[in-house]
């Protein structure tokens, strides 16, 4: 008995090092996935961010075909990073509506002639509100929202040239 | 906005910038009710901020975070319970966002942690006070 | 020139290191040659003069802002105050490792040339260990981690030093806890060294206590400005978060404290050998992982530095071969220890061991909750644990462990009776179950944690002067006032964290310069809000006069900074401090309506916290130089005697 309560201290710092290595193999992540992917989109109805724009409410994301919901902001830098691969997304036939957080109605203009308009309709979501709703934790996120308005994917940052396929195949499966 | 800067560095990216617009009708305003108030501030200190994650919302200068209190005292001052508040965003973010999670396998272990801890070594200390005093 | 003499000096130094580490095992193997054990002693003090001078280039470096040496540009700028430049050297990796093994080593000198307690063997033994020790940093500096690496070409100015760290509190603040560290590791080889000799006895005990002594003194200063600092620089006028690189401050803290504890008993009674041995380890370990949870990034924290996954398993590395080893050692050899001496279930020991039971799970608590996300995580589970777990599961702990040290003191060595005790106890007990009603009625509202703990504090507070009673108070041991005082700062600081985490009043509000508002028992009026130009930052000042019933105002300038090298946004806070709290005021950003945002906290008692942390520290200060000055006038009194 006092042999092995010699060797416990021994056996509970292996255990405490298995954590630790652990942990530097597979740090804490810090990215918080939504929990409302395969829910239907949660209700809302934005004002539009620019008058060039029509608004947005949750009805227009169940529209029969799938869409891409895309959430930045005039302020935010990766997503300006983002925008010319929105606008290939365009191209491809994708209709992307938007959430502007935020913002002011002359920056969010700017920012579109100053980076390009990939969107369909841009909702103004002032005080995050809308944001929260959908479980989204910043800006740019992405949802992929099928036709009856169920959300079916997340991409949490700004969409680079190699997520594309992806959010193209996630698009083609919500159909 | 402190955060934000430790974030920066951290990351040492520019993805975090603020808004030009200023913080959120109720984020940085008490209620007049002294009762909701409290609740409020109960429930802001045990919700994690999603942008700098170290911290609750109540004490985080983030932006998001000042929306998330905003939306917090609105809810409290229609006379929304804190808890389903709390298991609205859990709803939306999972447990991760709530220092006090739901009780669980997990959390019955937390909890039970101190007491295990101190029968383990009260009867380690006994075994060897007896020992002693017996000879 | 002078980059390339550090990094010289520094692989001579490790050069040493070998040296002294294999000198000291030939004279522990070959018995018959003493030659070679006292060639360590010579060997420890040579490689603290390199390492010493090694860093002393380093400080030289920051100092010239050479911007050819790679940690310069990163960490300094030309046009930083000179305070900030020579703090610039430690406040990163590679220049905080290099002062650690810097003071490790002259640690290790201070040894070799004062001790003179222990067996010769448990000494070499013990310097040996040392070597061995500040091997494996010197391997991390000189392999993973070169301070002194240039920089071709040169840019023309540095990326400057992370604002937040340009605070003189924090310039100080690294040091201070590696001091502590490397005496938790000076411990660490004593309690290797007597292992191997199979020493473990009082003259171990006082050969170690007065590092643990220090090491306790400077780590409980770390903690308590680190808590300051928090307080002051994060703007929401809160002192502890649980946050990971807290926590990783305070377990080896909660170590140091069993540990000081034990080794009393052991050094004064010769009893708790091996526990005592295996805290010394413990003691160690905490403070490696600390070091680890700090910079390997595996938590998200608000303070997170010098992040690396790399340098983690570096320091993964180190910690398998020194802990795993020493624990092996633990187990082959502690079974041939004999046990200490006895003692009754009622009995100061019987009350330190209870001490260090709660301390220990105490530390339990911590480590597993602050690593628990991780490993949930393991399991596809996302937890967050914070102040509402930490609070109530350590706190409880904690609570019971400061009634037991209130009696503790009052209870003789060995054997007493409870009943005896008791009465002793009767004042104190008295005071607190009185204010345990009292408190309840006069504040129906408080929250549990913090009635318990005002109850606690003002039974502890008496409790802990009670030793002082009926004592001619001129003639009580130096080590007995440190007592008296670290645990009457313990009760202090309780009572701070118990009357501000119940009785605060918080004021957040947007007014217009002129307005006035309330807070507590101030009235506060916005004068003024002005732009102001500093050395390296611009900010937006505003003027505040705060008004405590008719009293005299007081002004305050809290501050919006704009730092250019790196771009930073920080809030200075303003604090006024008063007798019974302090005043605590953020400016925030100005509305739409030109209406400014105003963040206002009083705070009851709220300095009772960082009071008791410094009483705490001062305390241990006084119990360290009773008991070297005892020692000392012991030792010549023997050699007078011979």
């Amino acid at each position: 008995m006092r042999k092995v309560l010699l060797w416990l201290p021994l056996a509970l710092f292996g255990l405490l090092l298995g954590i630790m290595g652990h942990g530097i193999l597979n740090p804490e992540q810090t990215t918080v996935p939504s929990r409302l992917i395969g829910t239907k989109v949660p209700q809302f109805d934005l004002p539009a961010a620019v008058p060039s724009h029509a608004a947005l409410k949750s009805s227009d994301l169940a529209s029969g075909k799938p869409i891409l919901l895309n959430i930045f902001a005039s302020w935010c830098l990766p997503c300006i990073t983002e925008a010319p691969i929105l606008e290939e997304l365009k191209a491809k036939g994708v209709t992307i509506h938007a959430i502007a957080i935020r913002d002011k109605p002359e920056d969010v203009a700017r920012f579109l002639s100053d980076h390009g308009d990939p969107y369909a309709s841009i909702g103004s979501d002032v005080s995050s509100r809308v944001q929260i709703s959908l479980g989204s934790s910043g800006v740019p996120e992405s949802f992929v929202i099928d036709g009856k308005g169920i959300i079916r994917h997340q991409h949490i940052g700004d969409i680079k040239v190699e997520d594309v396929p992806k959010i193209l195949k996630a698009l083609e499966e919500a159909r | 906005m402190k955060c934000f800067a430790l974030l920066l560095l951290l990351l040492a990216s520019p993805a975090l910038a603020d808004s030009r617009m200023g913080a959120a009708p109720l984020a940085n305003v008490q209620l007049t009710d002294v009762r909701q108030e409290r609740q409020a501030r109960a429930l802001m200190e045990t919700i994690r901020c999603l942008v700098c994650q170290g911290q609750s919302i109540a004490d985080s200068d983030a932006e998001m975070a000042g929306d998330m209190r905003s939306l917090i005292r609105e809810r409290i001052q229609k006379g929304e319970r804190p808890e389903a508040i709390r298991s609205w965003l859990i709803q939306r973010y999972g447990d991760w966002v709530t220092y006090e999670p739901p009780l669980s396998v997990t959390t019955i272990f937390l909890w039970g942690l101190p007491v295990l801890l101190l029968m383990l070594g009260g009867g380690l200390a006994l075994g060897r006070i007896r020992r002693t005093s017996k000879r | 020139m002078i980059a390339e003499l550090g990094l010289g000096l520094l692989w001579l130094a490790a050069g040493l290191a070998i040296i002294q580490s294999g000198l000291g095992m030939l004279g522990l193997w070959q018995t018959n040659r003493p030659e070679l054990g006292n060639a360590v002693r010579p060997v420890a003090v040579a490689q603290a003069l390199l390492i010493g001078i090694s860093f002393a280039c380093l400080i030289y470096l920051f100092i010239v802002s050479d911007m050819s040496v790679k940690l310069v540009v990163a960490n300094s700028h030309s046009d930083k105050p000179m305070l900030y430049k020579v703090s610039g050297a430690w406040g990163n990796h590679e220049g905080s490792m290099l002062l650690w093994v810097a003071v490790l080593a002259i640690a290790g000198a201070g040894i070799a040339l004062a001790e003179r307690r222990v067996r010769r063997d448990t000494l070499i033994a013990t310097l040996m260990a040392q070597g061995l020790l500040a091997l494996g940093f010197y391997a991390f500096l000189l392999f993973s981690s070169n301070p002194f690496e240039r920089l071709n070409p040169a840019p023309q100015d540095g990326q400057g030093l992370n604002p937040l760290l340009q605070d003189p509190g924090l310039a100080f603040h690294p040091p201070t806890l590696y001091f502590g560290y490397v005496g938790m590791s000076v411990a660490f080889s004593y309690a290797v060294g007597a292992l191997i000799t199979r020493d473990v006895g009082p003259a171990f005990a006082r050969a170690m206590r007065p590092w643990v002594l220090g090491a306790w003194v400077m780590l409980t200063l770390g903690i308590t400005a680190g808590s300051y600092w928090a307080y002051y620089e994060l703007g929401w006028g809160g002192w502890w978060f649980w946050d990971p690189v807290e926590n990783a401050s305070l377990m080896p803290w909660l170590a140091a404290t069993a540990l000081l504890h034990s080794v009393t008993v052991l050094a004064t009674r010769d009893a708790l050998r091996a526990w005592t041995v295996m805290l010394a380890v413990v003691a160690f370990s905490m403070s490696i992982v600390g070091t680890f949870l700090v910079r390997s990034g595996i938590l998200t924290s608000v303070h997170a530095f010098a992040v690396d996954p790399q340098r983690g398993s570096f320091i993964l590395a180190l910690m398998l071969i020194y802990i795993g080893g020493a624990l092996a050692l633990f187990a082959l050899r502690v079974g041939t220890v004999r046990e200490g001496a006895v003692f009754e279930p009622v009995s100061r020991e019987a009350a330190l061991v209870l001490n260090n039971l709660f301390l220990t799970v105490i530390l339990g608590v911590v480590l597993i909750g602050t690593l628990y996300p991780i490993v949930a995580q393991g399991f596809g589970q996302q937890v967050s644990i914070g102040p509402p777990y930490f609070n109530p599961a350590a706190g409880s702990v904690a609570l019971m462990l400061i009634v037991v040290m209130a009696a503790g003191p009052l209870m003789r060595w060995r054997s007493d009776s409870a009943p005896k005790v008791l009465r002793r106890l009767a004042i104190p007990l008295a005071i607190g179950i009185v204010s345990l009603l009292v408190v309840r009625l006069l504040a129906p509202d408080m929250g549990v944690l913090p009635w318990l703990g005002l109850s606690t504090a003002l039974l502890a507070g008496t409790g802990s002067i009670a030793p002082l009673w009926k004592r001619n108070l001129l003639r009580t041991p130096l080590f007995t006032w440190g007592m008296v005082v670290a645990h009457l700062g313990v009760a202090v600081a309780l009572a701070g964290m118990a009357v501000d985490s119940a009785f605060f009043k918080e004021r957040l509000v947007a007014v217009s310069e002129g307005q006035t508002t309330e807070v507590g028992p101030f009235s506060v009026k916005l004068v003024s809000v002005e732009p102001i130009i500093g050395p390296n930052w611009t900010a937006i000042e505003a003027t505040m006069e705060a008004r405590r019933g008719d009293g005299q105002p007081t002004t305050l300038h809290p501050q919006a900074r704009n730092y250019s090298t790196p771009p930073t946004d920080t809030s200075e806070a303003a604090i006024t401090t008063h007798i019974d709290g302090q005043l605590y005021a953020v400016l925030g950003k100005q509305g739409q309506d030109g209406r400014w945002q105003l963040r206002l906290w009083w705070k009851p008692l709220v300095t009772f916290i960082w009071l008791g942390g410094f009483m705490i520290a001062l305390g241990g200060l006084l119990a360290l130089v009773g008991r070297v000055w005892r020692e000392r006038r012991g030792m010549k009194s023997e050699e007078i005697a011979a």
